[in-house]
This record gives C-alpha cells, structure tokens and sequence, in this order.
C-alpha cells in the first residue's frame, strides 16, 4: 500500500534524512523506531505531505504522492496524528472531530454515524464533547487526535510519538486502541521512541539512526537482537 | 437622560462600524499573520462603484449589492494579486505587495476618475432625523448599529455552526494541521479575503453615507482605526476586534463630547496616548489570541 523509497528530507543546508526506503502492506503495522532527531518524524511529515521531499518517492496503492500537499493526501486515504498533540485548543472536542470528517463534510448522516463510532470508541470525548479541547488531559487529547484523524476513515494511519509525555496507564490504553485499530484492518505507520511498546503490537519494524535506515525486520526479530536495542533507545 | 441617550446612540454607532472594520482587517490576519495594508481600499471600490452607477436608475439597495459584491471580488483580488504569488517566500514580500495593491487601486481611481470628492448616491433615509427619549439622532446611526449587529451575529453563527467557519478558526489556530485534516489552504485564505471584502464593502457604505462623497484615499482612515482597535483587542482574536472597536469609538466619542474646542483638532493625539497607555498595561492587546501561531 505505501511505498517509499530512497526518500531524503532537507531543512535548508542540513539533511534530516537519507536513503530512506519503506514499504507497508495492507492491514499491515509497521514501527520506525530510533532515538531523538534520527529522522524518523522528517520522515512521517513527509509522508503526509507537510514536509517536501528533496529526493525519492513516494507512493500509495501504486500512485506517485511525493509532491502532494497535505489536504490532498487526506483525500487519498492518509491521516496523520503529529506528535505534538495538535487538538485546536480553543475549538470543543465535537468541533475538533467535525474537522477531522472535513473531506465528507457533505455527507452528514456518514459524519454522524463515523462521530457515533468515535465517541463509542472513546467514551472519555463523549462525556467532554462540549468542552474546548484545550481543557483535556494530555491521553483524552491524544485520544482526541486520534479520533479525529480517524474521522476521515482513512486507509493509511501515520502516528507520531502516540505515547510521548503519557502516564504508563494511559501509554497502556493507547496502545490496546492502536492494536484494536489493526485489528480492524487499518494500515498503520507508527514512529515511537518507546520501542518495548511499539514492537509488541507492530508486524514489521525500521529502526533509524542519523538520518538512515540502521536495521529492520519482523518485530520479534528486532526486540531479540539485544545489540540495536543500544541504537533505538539512542546509545 | 437625553444626553445619555445621545451619548450611547454615537458610540455604538460609531463602535458598530469601527468593529466590522476591525472584524474585515484580522479574519485575514488571524489565518496569515499578515496584515492587508490594502484593506481600505476595499472601501474605496465600494464608493466609486456607488458613484459610477449613480444615475444608472437602479434601485439605491440594488447599488448597495453591486458595490458589495465589487469590494468582494476586490478582496478576493487583493489575495490573487498580492499574496497568492508570494506568500510562501517572504512576509516582507507581502508587505510590499500588498502597499503596492494598495497603490495601485488609489492612483486608478486618481487617474480614471478623479483626484476629487465625487458624491454618491444616498437614499433618503440617510438624511432623515429621529427622536429618541428627546434625543435628536440621524437615522442612519441607528442603521449603522442595526447592521453591526446583524452582521457581527451572522459572523458569530458563521464562525461558530459551519464547517467552513469551524475550519477557518482551525486554521488561525494552526494552519498546517488544518491542512493536514484535509482543509484546503487556498479555499480558507480566499474565503477570508471574500469575508473581508464583504465586511469592508458594507462599512465602507456606511462610512461613504456619513460624508456622501468619495474620494482615492477614503481607504486610509478605515484602514488605521481597523488597525488600531485590532492592536487594541488583540490581533489574534476576532473578540478581541470587536471589543478594540466599540473601545475606540468610546474614547473617540467621550473625547469628542468632553474636550474643549480649541483641543478637539487635536483628539487624535489624545486616542493615540489612551491606546499607548492600554498597550503598555496590556502589550498583547486586551484579548489573547489562540495560543500557538505558526504560519504556513
């Protein structure tokens, strides 16, 4: 489904990331793990389209997106939830999923129906609909991220850092939605620095290191081998 | 009691089109950060589009439509224009551009037209008086108020009840992840244009019906008060702008009626040290805008 291949990423004279090259099958969860600034959020953004690739592709379902603009990718199928949990603070939880269902915005009753799947599948956003978002806890916006990338039923899910400056509780509860959401059958690209979490509901996992791919693999074989554990957890 | 009256009727006259002044310059704003120095000139189309179709025949409210819709499309020009072709390389650009624009339309208006007033068509009901609890009062106060309100609650309801509206105070907040939800940048940024145009060409033909005539440069004074009021509410926040407004049109107002008649040429001076004083109280403004604010 996405294909990414020898993808490099420039901000200005300094290269973020390098050769990096990626595939995720459909229903297929795949892990980027790697310590701070290896290059692994560069390479998200640039999937989604917020950041511009320098060189490489990258393709959906067979099609070149590597120039495409964010609002576009949302239209292929893609959604992103960026690390720094951006909820519009000053709009409500139901105006921040609204948003998120923007390109249906015409169909109402399937908004509806895809806002009822949401607030079932996190009551916590039910009971806080009406609040401005900005008054949440940090794992209620970061589930309300979530829902409202999921408002517009993508096919490709991107997740940044889902469980950055979470208690270990609530790191828990995002990680048993996330592998409920592979479970469903969503495409999921995960970056994570917490790697023991991200290996234990992910297929396949690319462990980055300054800029380029250092090792990958089936997720089993990656938490076995003791020695990249020193590249991720950024020894 | 009359005074009072009086005194209220001005200020929210004058508040009411100073706010949807205000409200036309930071819609723009609150989505690019950039301040559209052509904003008064959106007024200036709304004039001489009223007086070039003076004597057309049409029906006054007729003319009044035609002049909105012009300093609409005007707005959406402006972004076309000015902004479109160098937003993504560099604010001083925009800056330039948009003084250019700006220009431009005012030396057109020189040139075509005429470096003189011109008068516009007025209906009738902008000359009459009326009396309210013994206050003598122009009838076209009260419709200045009568349409901010109108105007500022449909802005409200906009703002608040469509999607459109939803996903432009999204993208005030920040743009790129309202992007990155599908939103598309250049259908907030026109919207915003249009809106702006749309509130500049109402308020320009109110502000026109104080004076009846117009001239190239009828732009600037709107211009600096829609300024003023947002530095005063707070650039960011579309409140903020309506508060800015009706404040401003508060100190005007009681420095028109409390100042001596030698001093009163000089109320400017006077407005400006209140606002200096404000901001140094409150450097932001009086309304914080939406915490973060990338651009894109």
């Amino acid at each position: 489904m996405l294909e990414v291949s020898d993808l490099g990423v420039r901000y200005g004279a300094i290269r973020a990331v390098h050769d990096v090259s990626l595939q995720a099958g459909k229903g297929e969860l795949i892990a980027i793990l790697g310590a701070n600034g290896a290059g692994k959020s560069s390479t998200l953004k640039c999937i989604a389209g917020a950041l511009k690739a320098s060189a490489g592709t990258i393709r959906l379902d067979g099609q070149d997106v590597t120039s495409a603009k964010p609002e576009q990718m949302v239209r292929l199928g893609v959604a992103m939830v960026p690390e720094t949990r951006d909820v519009f603070p000053d709009l409500t939880v139901s105006e921040n999923l609204t948003l998120g269902s923007y390109i249906h915005r015409r169909n109402r009753a399937d908004v509806e129906s895809t806002r009822e799947r949401m607030l079932g599948l996190f009551p916590r956003l039910r009971e806080r609909a009406r609040q401005a978002a900005g008054t949440l806890s940090g794992g209620e916006q970061q589930m309300l991220v979530i829902a409202r990338a999921l408002m517009s039923r993508p096919k490709l899910l991107l997740l940044d850092e889902p469980s950055l400056g979470l208690a270990p509780v609530v790191v828990d509860t995002i990680f048993e939605m996330i592998a409920e959401l592979k479970r469903s059958g969503l495409t999921i690209v995960l970056v994570e620095q917490n790697a023991a979490k991200a290996l234990s509901v992910a297929d396949r996992a690319y462990v980055m290191r300054l800029g380029r791919i250092a090792a990958k693999g089936p997720a089993a074989e990656i938490a076995a081998n003791t020695d990249l554990g020193a590249l991720y957890l950024g020894g | 009691m009359t005074f009072a009256v009086q005194f209220l009727i001005d200020v929210l006259s004058l508040g009411g089109a100073y706010a949807l002044m205000a409200l036309g310059l930071v819609i723009v704003y609150g989505i690019l950060r950039l301040v559209n120095f052509a904003y008064g000139e959106l007024i200036m189309v709304a004039g001489y589009t009223m007086f070039l179709m003076n004597g057309s025949g049409a029906p006054w409210l007729i003319m009044a439509l035609v002049a909105v819709a012009m300093a609409v499309a005007a707005g959406i020009a402006t972004d076309y224009v000015a902004f479109r072709p160098v937003r993504a390389k560099s604010v001083t650009a925009v800056l330039i551009t948009s003084f250019a624009f700006s220009t431009l339309l005012q030396n057109a208006a020189l040139l075509f037209i005429s470096p003189r007033p011109r008068p516009v068509p007025l209906p009738e009901i902008f000359s009459q008086t009326v009396t309210i609890l013994g206050a003598v009062t122009p009838l076209r106060n009260l419709i200045t108020i009568a349409a901010a309100v109108i105007l500022l609650a449909l802005f409200a309801w906009m703002m608040r009840s469509t999607v459109l509206g939803i996903a432009m105070r999204a993208a005030a907040t920040n743009f790129t992840m309202a992007r990155m939800l599908g939103v598309p940048a250049n259908l907030i940024i026109s919207s915003a244009f249009a809106i702006s145009g749309f509130l500049g060409g109402v308020v320009g033909i109110l502000w026109i019906g104080r004076i009846g005539t117009v001239v190239p440069g009828i732009g600037l004074e709107p211009l600096l008060v829609a300024f003023i009021a947002t530095v005063i509410g707070g650039m960011r926040s579309m409140q903020g702008a309506v508060i800015g407004g009706f404040l401003l049109a508060l100190i005007d107002t009681t420095l028109n009626y409390t100042l001596p008649q030698d001093l009163l040429k000089f109320r400017d001076a006077f407005t400006f040290s209140l606002v200096i004083l404000i901001l140094l109280w409150r450097p932001d403004g009086l309304i914080k805008g939406p915490a973060s604010g990338q651009r894109t």
